[in-house]
């Protein structure tokens, strides 16, 4: 399908309806474990109140194009449901610092990191 | 489908804001007719910013590809249902003589 010939102006890059589109990809992959806990962590974020899924896809689209084609689904997600959640005040960015570095130095083995 | 005479036509406001909305660009000023009314949902538009949403109309409104890509509509017949806030609406006339 091609454009209309009446321009958009200032149609956001997220915006992709009625662009010209490359072929879909159809393949699959069993999701990671870290891939479940975020979408979990946005379940429990919504029902906790903190943010809904209107602040989930606000952040992503202000992540702009570049986040788009270089990290995966749930790498962007992390980063919102991240950004949401300063926002609402459930942790600060030094609080989230110290927690990184506490997990970052159990070790570099998800079995490591999960047993300290 | 209601008879052509019956349909409450909408025409999609064609504003820009540069925030989070849930309205596609490519039905911006585009002119459809109500399907159904969904009943009141909270505004996306407030929530996404943390704020209570006000509860509005959302609307199933349904356009036929030849009203919204005109010339270049494979299928100008075919439709398109969106469902689209109550405040992107306006009651218009109907696009196209029918």
């Amino acid at each position: 399908m091609t454009q209309t010939d009446e321009p958009f102006d200032g149609r956001r890059w997220h915006d992709m309806g009625g662009q010209p589109a490359g072929p879909v990809p159809d393949d699959q992959h069993d999701f990671s474990i870290w891939e479940k806990r975020i979408d979990a962590l946005m379940v429990i974020s919504s029902t906790k109140g903190y943010f809904t899924v209107d602040g989930l896809r606000r952040v992503l689209e202000d992540m702009g194009p570049d986040a788009f084609d270089t990290m995966t689904y749930y790498e962007r997600w992390m980063a919102s449901i991240n950004q949401n959640l300063i926002e609402a005040g459930v942790y600060s960015t030094a609080e989230l610092a110290q927690k990184m570095s506490e997990v970052a130095s159990r070790g570099n083995t998800y079995g490591d990191a999960a047993g300290g | 489908m209601p008879p052509v005479g019956k349909r409450h036509y909408m025409r999609v406001r064609a504003d820009m804001p540069p925030g989070h909305v849930r309205t596609p660009a490519y039905l911006r000023g585009k002119t459809g007719w109500v399907e159904r009314v969904l009943g009141p949902f909270p505004n996306p538009e407030q929530l996404a910013y943390g704020h209570q949403g006000e509860n509005l109309s959302l609307m199933r409104v349904r356009f036929t590809m030849g009203d919204i890509w005109g010339a270049a509509a494979e299928n100008p017949q075919d439709t398109l249902d969106a469902e689209i806030y109550s405040h992107w609406l306006e009651p218009a006339e109907p696009p196209h003589a029918t």
